[in-house]
């Protein structure tokens, strides 16, 4: 199936009027549902180069991010306090993705100039938003730093260096893995060919990650009709404790 | 089995949540408490985000006391007028509690308060238990019957009120505080109250001690259901899912632990309660002391 998908796309490509070089791409889907048995989720995301001028002398390069809803995030760190570790100083991130990934073809500075990493917000580091944080804290970038590496321990954030292939310079592909414990929203993916450090092109779409069935209706419920929730709630506990005391005099009987 | 929790936004196994519910059912089927004290703890040790926890762990309470207080009113165990006494404390008291829970999220000292609460109370109550049923052990080895005080400065104050069931001439005030105070903490800290609510009412107030466990899990109900229902609307943490797994494994577990509860001397029931109890305690007092392997922690209320 992926096979005749390439053909179809090399066939594609060479229809297609001259320009620069473009990304043509696929997606093993673009739609992600959170059932009651979610355990994760691999999502192939493949496609081609676009082009009708002869490949240019130096080596093309593919970048590939994957990055879920940004929300603002608080880090705080313990110190210790009249001998307990409490809570002291905090740091609020304007916006941090939920979920980061980075394939590329090569290691990331060698790939990605300082300068073009910077414009496009490519590696985690840039991908998370801290403009007031230097005011809250003398050493802010240790609390970056504490974010990124708690995420990534938890595979929340990824760095995937020499994880795409890309054959014949046209020819590209990976698969990001996405953990179990996942946040819905639309998870921006961005496709960046690069040449000696600096993007030539880039490409946008969504990989849409949604609750489904129940896990859906108990969050809306949840969020909309927080007393019919609660209620909800007592009722199954109600229900769920005169059914074990019913069991238990009928074994006790019986 | 991995099952997504939709309000905690976490993947857990669902057997490790009915094995938990099932090891908290066995042990207050043994010990005749509610296990939130233990389930809250555990539950923050898998994993689920605090706030969860504690929302979700009142609402196992609500089941878990509701199942057992129908067998207390089968044998007339259940002091309905001191309960609801207790109870108009204790609503005052949950939703102080759940007022000062969302204070201290924003300040993000949540965690040290739910953890210094249950350090404190959990090692005060073991400590005493245990003393007190080494005691009784040394009591019944020499043969003295043990006694109780009948009168003290509790029964010197106004407004007093006739309790029948308990056999009690007493002020409405010392019930209103106990509750007042075990309503408090049952918001905060995600626990019907009963390892608190069961001491006080036997040594502040002089309830017989057949009365005690029904009445408390009569009003543990209420306020219970009541800082549910205050989770469920203000901090949207109460996850259903959740709450159900550990449910039925409780359910079961309970039936387990109440025969072999009862193949148990009420002495030794106690020792071990407390020793179990002083272990808790031990555990979370030493994650305050030790420095933690991770000094960061992140929050998403802003």
């Amino acid at each position: 199936m992926k096979l005749i998908f390439r053909h179809i796309l090399a066939l594609c490509l060479l229809a297609l009027p001259a320009q620069a070089e473009d990304v043509v791409l696929g997606l093993s889907s673009d739609k992600v549902a959170i059932t009651a048995t979610f355990e994760g989720s691999d999502i192939l995301i493949f496609g081609a180069v676009k082009r009708e001028t002869a490949i240019p002398e130096a080596p093309l390069d593919v970048i590939i991010t994957v990055a879920g809803p940004s929300v603002p995030v608080t880090v705080r760190r313990k110190d210790r306090r009249f001998g307990i570790w409490v809570n002291t100083e905090k740091v609020e991130l304007d916006a941090a993705p939920s979920f980061y990934a980075v394939a590329t073809t090569g290691p990331l500075d060698m790939v990605l100039s300082n300068t073009e990493d910077l414009r496009h917000r490519v590696s985690i580091g840039r991908a998370i938003r801290s403009v007031g944080a230097a005011t809250m804290a003398e050493d802010a970038e240790r609390f970056t730093d504490a974010l990124i590496r708690i995420r990534r321990d938890k595979d929340a954030y990824q760095t995937r260096e020499g994880a795409v292939a890309l054959d014949e310079q046209t020819l590209f592909r990976t698969s990001i893995s996405l953990p179990a414990n996942l946040t819905e929203g639309a998870y921006k993916t961005r496709i960046f060919l690069t040449r000696e450090g600096r993007v030539v092109s880039e490409l946008n779409t969504t990989i849409d990650v949604r609750k489904v069935g129940l896990e859906r209706w108990l969050f809306t419920l949840s969020r909309e009709q927080p007393m019919m929730y609660g209620f909800l709630s007592l009722a199954i506990a109600i229900a769920a404790g005169w059914m074990a005391s019913a069991a238990f005099q009928a074994l006790r009987r019986g | 089995m991995q099952i997504y929790l939709p309000i905690a936004e976490v993947s857990v196994n669902a057997f490790l949540l009915l094995g938990l519910g099932g090891i908290v059912g066995i042990l207050s089927g043994m010990f005749g408490v509610g296990g939130g004290f233990l389930i809250t703890p555990l539950l923050f040790f898998i994993g689920i985000p605090p706030a969860v926890a504690v929302a979700t762990g009142t609402n196992q309470i609500v089941a878990s006391s509701f199942s057992a207080v129908l067998a207390h009113l089968k044998r007339r165990t259940v002091d309905l007028r001191m309960g609801t006494v207790l109870l108009i404390g204790g609503l005052i008291g949950a939703g102080l509690g759940v007022f000062i829970f969302n204070y201290l999220k924003s300040l993000g000292q949540v965690d040290l308060l739910v953890k210094l609460c249950y350090v404190l109370f959990l090692g005060v109550i073991g400590a005493m238990m245990f003393v007190e049923s080494v005691n009784a052990i040394r009591n019944t080895r020499k043969g003295k019957a043990p006694k109780r005080k009948k009168h003290n400065w509790v029964h010197a104050l106004p407004f007093k009120m006739r309790f029948r069931t308990s056999g009690l001439y007493l002020s409405v005030l010392p019930p209103l505080a106990v509750g007042l105070a075990v309503g408090i903490l049952a918001a905060i800290m995600g626990v019907g109250g009963g390892f608190i609510m069961v001491p006080a009412m036997i040594y502040i107030l002089g309830m017989p001690t057949k009365v005690v466990i029904g009445t408390s899990l009569f009003q543990i109900i209420f306020v219970t259901a009541f800082s549910t229902m205050l989770h469920a609307t203000t901090n949207y943490t109460v996850d259903i899912p959740l709450a159900l797994l550990l449910l039925i494994g409780g359910v079961i577990g309970a039936q387990f632990g109440t025969i072999i509860g009862l193949k148990l001397k009420a002495e030794q029931l106690r020792i071990l309660l407390a020793i179990m109890v002083l272990a808790v305690c031990f555990k979370l007092a030493l994650d305050l002391l030790l420095m933690p392997s991770e000094l960061y922690s992140l929050g998403m209320d802003g």
